[in-house]
């Protein structure tokens, strides 16, 4: 296929299927293709301790600081049927080098697996309780400790410890419920620091942290509705005040699906903003895979007596060899023709802004045969590798048909088996429809293969922790203490005419709290304390650099000092920037600082009858109006935090009132 | 109804289930005070407390149920567990070496049932072929399941039954022997055959793990590997033991059954060779020799089997201000040989000197070994170790105090001659004591200290 046709044939397969923007999409689109979904978000727990042992928690280091490093190797455990799973097959198929680096700092032997675990770390099971109870959740009377498995080797056990705490509870959204299927406390993992080839690297600083996940029946129907309650639980978990925020601290793993689709998890996004146009373009990258199923089988194939075939080519054929591949041969890899027959028109088929399924080949190359991209090319490649001619040239000598397609790969010779595996594999089960798996999420809204998505055969009992158990008494008594519910957080807001579009940015950084201790304590109204926030505040951290001294309660302080030397409110406003950028710095100072002096309101009026002398001896034609601007513009600066504007501003009003009375 | 289908509940957990006529293995739900809960009874740990009913839930896990909360159960399904591992045909081939494999309780391998949450063990060729496949490349293997016993419950009775089934496995034919045992005494166990087993033509190679193979990181299969490569493939004629050198999957490590020892609770690079290096390291490659004098491999099948202890055996582990009255016990309830773990060089305050006296007076054997692990007990270099010595307590050089007490314990069982009990306890066997300690034979490396810290940066641990 020439490469025009081949964009052609991605964008007429793109329309086929509906596709339609993110922006222009509407509650029908997704009615159409039967967009479910639910999450489970992951928030890690403001502890000094790790779960299992008694690091610290929350070091974390740059990639080469560390210590000593460790290799492992993670071997498929035999599941039910005495056949490996999915995920354990796939992973044994990749045969990767595991190598783990600790720094003394924030690791322990207990890391990497070489010491049992120690008891659940206290204040983080009660702070979990606390976000169970808020959730509204069923919470359990004795906390068992499981392992699931992990063969990726992001955990160097081959296992996450994990605990359900609660089950079956349920969130307001602003038009519906969202039921929650359960809560639980769990260990955080490695953070990975490079994949390449065979070769794995992890750094164990976040591993072990403790988090909590939150998992959402698949109840939501639009993207919209996913964003919301990815919002609600970050609010939510976030009014505890007991959560770490910050880059990486709370993670999204969306599910996505469209009808007759199949269960795809997006991992670890780090933006809820990200989550509309990634379950977006995931449903529609499964409504165009039961595209290419149906084209499949119109075409009348049949996957039993259905398959491809494959010549190796090598430097005996120069005739083949265009300087792109003899390079590639030069370097040591192999080169491998597939000819994939009556598939024709499917390989450049439109998956995901520009992917196509091909993509889904090139992915699953890389993460099973660890062969690194570009890993190949094929006869509808948007952007060829080989010019028409070189390819005709190959499509020949594989005596392949007008309607079918071909593929040239290249790797390792050891991984060339396990290509060709994998290949065959991903094509057969385009003939079946959407296969389970877990995705990698960018930030341009599209996914990539992540790994074979594992089956819930995989949980087992902690047999290294005893049960832990929670009596009525203390569950109830954390049951004291909690925030308020967030959808009543939204009309509390309302009611007190704090405007709507500072509540986001109130719940995520959960200053409600704070807004009520100023307002309790010293009498000012909500609605000027939450603009103030939510306006004035978020401004400043926006533009400025914030001190590592700063913290909220700074805000608190800085309104008592206001209230009890009775200056008025407005100054906040610009004592604010300095003390975030200053927060050792005395409120006396600060006020020096932006020139500020005490002074009564007859000292500052005191000039204004000379003033308006002056106004007028400059002034050809003295209107009152631009006469009370001037007047303004000279003494505010004197009045602000001493006198309300406003009063100023009606006292000259009155005062060139009366002078013009004098005058006449 | 019968106790059986409420496995391991108890006390008011086990009324409340006849009360609702819930079942182990039934599918429940249960309404209580704090929401419902549907999930699969499972059976409850005898050693757990009787407050708490065990749930597993549909997507896994397991939870715990406070009894006092409970309003209702319904029994809604029924689906006992069947506990069966699938087997697989071994691949014998007549180009690989025979090796046979003893099981002594602990599990080498095992398959997780996942809904149960039961560990099987793995075990026949057939099992084992289906855990670990890599084996059928190494040599062909047959199993014999000796015990049933974990590693602590290990004792004399099972030593002499193990020598007596290697020597029968080596009259056979045999090219190597595989003994899987738990770790906390498989040093124990090593120098017992290194005792009683003599001038073998074949490895006789101990093997464990340190994470239970039901773990994907476990050392298990690893170990196995190397284990199988060494008595399949190795020149090492010895008693050894087999298990990971680093903690990372690198290299396992081939200790001498007289010379090593469990060294961390934990930790999979836990056995170390004391006093000595190791003899060779081991991958599914090939061996890398370390000491190059050892016993070669031998076509012939001649061995001796000494398959002799004496029960009448203590160690005792000094401490000071130690009482005479303890060893007149020992004595008096009719102990024939003691050793004695002393401080520094082979000390022992002088409060016990009585005691020692009347233990020699009575015919009682007493041998002096170290608390330090590392080094020599050298009696002559201070007056109350001279003084002792000639209260007849044998210093027995750089021999290990387990390897100590094992080795008194077989001498007993041939003689209660307390010159040839002396003799035979100075003999090395196996390098038990050795004449010369290298300079790398002792290396605690202290973390902290730069060049250490370098060190383990550079070459991992």
């Amino acid at each position: 296929m020439k490469q025009t046709e081949a964009v052609k044939n991605y964008e007429a397969t793109k329309k086929a299927i509906g596709y339609v923007p993110r922006q222009k999409a509407k509650a029908r689109d997704y009615k159409r293709i039967g967009f479910k979904s639910g999450l489970e978000v992951h928030q890690q727990l403001k502890t000094k301790s790790k779960l299992f042992c008694r690091c610290p928690a929350g070091i974390y280091h740059a990639d080469d600081e560390f210590d000593a490093e460790v290799i492992r190797h993670m071997r498929p455990t035999l599941s039910e049927l005495g056949e490996y799973d999915g995920t354990a097959l796939m992973e044994f198929k990749t045969r990767k080098n595991i190598t783990y680096r600790l720094n003394n700092h924030s690791a322990c032997t207990y890391e990497v697996d070489d010491t049992p675990p120690f008891h659940i770390d206290e204040e983080a099971l009660k702070i979990a309780i606390e976000i169970s109870l808020l959730s509204k959740l069923n919470i359990v009377g004795e906390v068992h400790i499981t392992r699931k498995q992990y063969l990726d080797g992001s955990i160097p056990t081959g296992f996450q410890r994990t605990a359900i705490l609660g089950v079956e509870g349920e969130l307001q959204l602003k038009k519906k419920k969202v039921r929650l299927i359960q809560l639980s406390i769990e260990e955080d993992s490695c953070r990975e620091i490079s994949d390449i080839g065979h070769e794995r690297i992890y750094k164990t600083d976040r591993l072990g942290m403790p988090l909590i996940e939150t998992v959402t029946h698949p109840d939501m129907e639009t993207p919209d509705e996913l964003a919301e309650a990815a919002e609600y639980i970050r609010f939510l978990n976030r009014s505890t005040g007991k959560v770490r925020t910050g880059m990486g601290a709370g993670r999204e793993d969306v599910n996505v699906s469209c009808a007759r689709g199949s269960r795809v998890e997006i991992k670890g996004v780090a933006h809820n903003k990200w989550i509309p146009e990634l379950s977006h373009n995931e449903a529609f990258r499964q409504w165009a895979l039961l595209n290419i199923r149906k084209l499949i089988k119109d075409r009348g194939l049949q996957a039993n007596n259905w398959k491809i075939s494959h010549r190796e080519i090598d430097f005996s054929m120069p005739e083949l060899l265009a300087p792109q591949l003899r390079e590639k041969l030069d370097q040591g890899l192999k080169i491998v023709a597939i000819n994939i027959p009556k598939f024709n028109g499917l390989m450049s088929h439109f998956m995901q802004p520009g992917h196509t399924f091909a993509h889904e080949l090139i992915h699953r190359l890389k993460v099973i045969a660890c062969i690194e991209r570009p890993n190949m090319t094929h006869s509808e490649d948007l952007n060829p590798l080989l010019s028409e001619d070189d390819f005709t040239r190959i499509t020949k000598w594989l005596k392949a048909g007008k309607k079918d397609a071909q593929i040239i790969l290249w790797g390792p010779e050891n991984d060339i088996p396990t290509a060709l595996e994998t290949i065959e594999e991903r094509l057969l089960m385009a003939f079946i429809g959407v296969p389970e798996e877990t995705r990698k999420s960018f930030a341009d809204g599209t996914t990539i293969f992540e790994r074979v998505l594992p089956g819930s055969d995989r949980m087992y009992p902690d047999t290294d922790s005893a049960p832990i158990p929670l009596s009525v008494e203390f569950i109830d008594s954390l049951g004291k203490n909690l925030p308020m519910d967030i959808a009543e957080r939204f009309k509390q807001m309302k009611g007190w005419g704090i405007p709507e579009d500072t509540w986001k940015y109130l719940l995520s950084k959960n200053m409600i709290p704070l807004i009520e201790s100023i307002c309790d304590d010293f009498g000012y109204t909500h609605k000027f304390i939450g603009s103030f926030l939510g306006h004035t505040f978020k401004n400043i951290e926006g533009k400025r650099e914030r001190h590592k001294n700063f913290s909220l309660t700074k805000i608190y302080r800085l309104f008592r000092y206001i209230k009890e030397r009775e200056l008025v409110p407005g100054i906040a406003k610009f004592m604010m920037p300095v003390i975030y950028e200053f927060p050792d710095m005395q409120f006396s100072s600060v006020l020096t600082s932006i020139h500020f002096r005490k002074r009564s309101k007859a000292e500052i009026m005191a000039p204004v009858e000379f003033l308006y002398e002056k106004f007028r001896e400059h002034t050809s034609e003295p209107d009152d109006i631009s006469a009370i601007n001037w007047l303004m513009g000279q003494i505010h600066s004197q009045a602000l935090g001493n006198v309300k504007l406003a009063e100023l501003s009606t006292d000259i009003q009155r005062k060139v009132k009366q002078e013009n009375q004098s005058h006449e | 109804m019968s106790d059986d289908i409420f496995q391991g509940y108890i006390g008011e957990a086990l009324e409340i289930l006849k009360r609702f006529s819930v079942r182990v293995w039934g599918q429940a739900e249960i309404h209580t005070t704090r929401g419902t809960f549907d999930g699969t009874v499972l059976p409850r740990s005898e050693n757990d407390d009787d407050q708490h009913i065990v749930l597993k839930i549909a997507t896994g896990y397991n939870i715990g149920i406070d009894i006092v909360t409970i309003k209702k159960m319904v029994e809604t399904g029924y689906q006992k567990a069947n506990y069966k591992i699938p087997e697989k045909e071994f691949p014998y081939s007549d180009d690989k070496p025979n090796v046979k494999l003893f099981g002594t309780g602990g599990t080498i391998a095992s398959r997780l049932d996942y809904r149960t949450g039961a560990v099987i063990p793995a075990f026949s060729p057939g099992e084992l072929y289906g855990a670990v496949p890599e084996l059928a490349d190494i040599c062909n293997i047959d199993t014999e399941k000796l015990f049933a016993v974990f590693s602590e419950n290990m004792g004399p009775d099972q030593y002499k039954i193990l020598a007596k089934s290697i020597g029968k496995e080596i009259a056979n034919g045999a090219d190597g022997i595989v003994i899987g045992h738990g770790t906390d005494t498989l040093h124990h166990t090593a120098a017992a055959l290194s005792y009683m087993v003599q001038d073998s033509p074949i490895p006789i190679i101990l093997v464990g793990s340190q994470r239970s193979s039901d773990r994907p990181s476990s050392d298990a299969a690893l170990n196995l590997i190397h284990a199988s490569y060494a008595a399949g493939h190795g020149d090492i004629a010895e008693t050894l033991v087999c298990m990971f050198g680093p903690t990372s999957d690198e290299y396992g490590f081939l200790h001498r059954g007289t010379r090593v020892r469990k060294m961390h609770s934990s930790y999979r690079s836990t056995f170390r060779t004391i006093g000595d290096t190791p003899a060779a390291t081991v991958t599914r490659e090939g061996l890398g020799i370390i000491k190059q004098q050892y016993k070669h491999r031998r076509k012939d099948r001649a061995a001796k089997i000494i398959p002799t202890f004496n029960e009448k055996v203590t160690m005792l582990y000094y401490y000071p201000h130690m009482q005479g009255d303890i060893i007149d016990t020992l004595v008096d309830t009719g102990y024939k040989g003691i050793i004695i773990v002393g401080t520094g060089l082979g000390h022992v305050n002088k409060e016990l000197y009585p005691a020692l006296e009347r233990a020699r007076d009575k015919g009682v054997s007493v041998f002096m070994t170290l608390q330090t692990i590392w080094g020599y007990a050298h009696m002559f270099v201070y007056d109350t170790g001279r003084d002792m010595m000639a209260l007849g307590v044998v210093p027995l050089g750089n021999m290990l105090p387990e390897v100590a007490w094992v080795k008194l314990g077989w001498t007993l069982g041939q003689t209660e001659d307390p010159e040839e009990i002396k003799k035979i306890m100075l003999t090395p066997i196996n390098d038990d004591i050795t004449e010369r300690e290298p300079y790398n034979g002792y290396l605690v490396y202290q973390g902290g200290v730069p060049e250490v810290e370098g060190f383990v940066r550079k070459f991992r641990k």
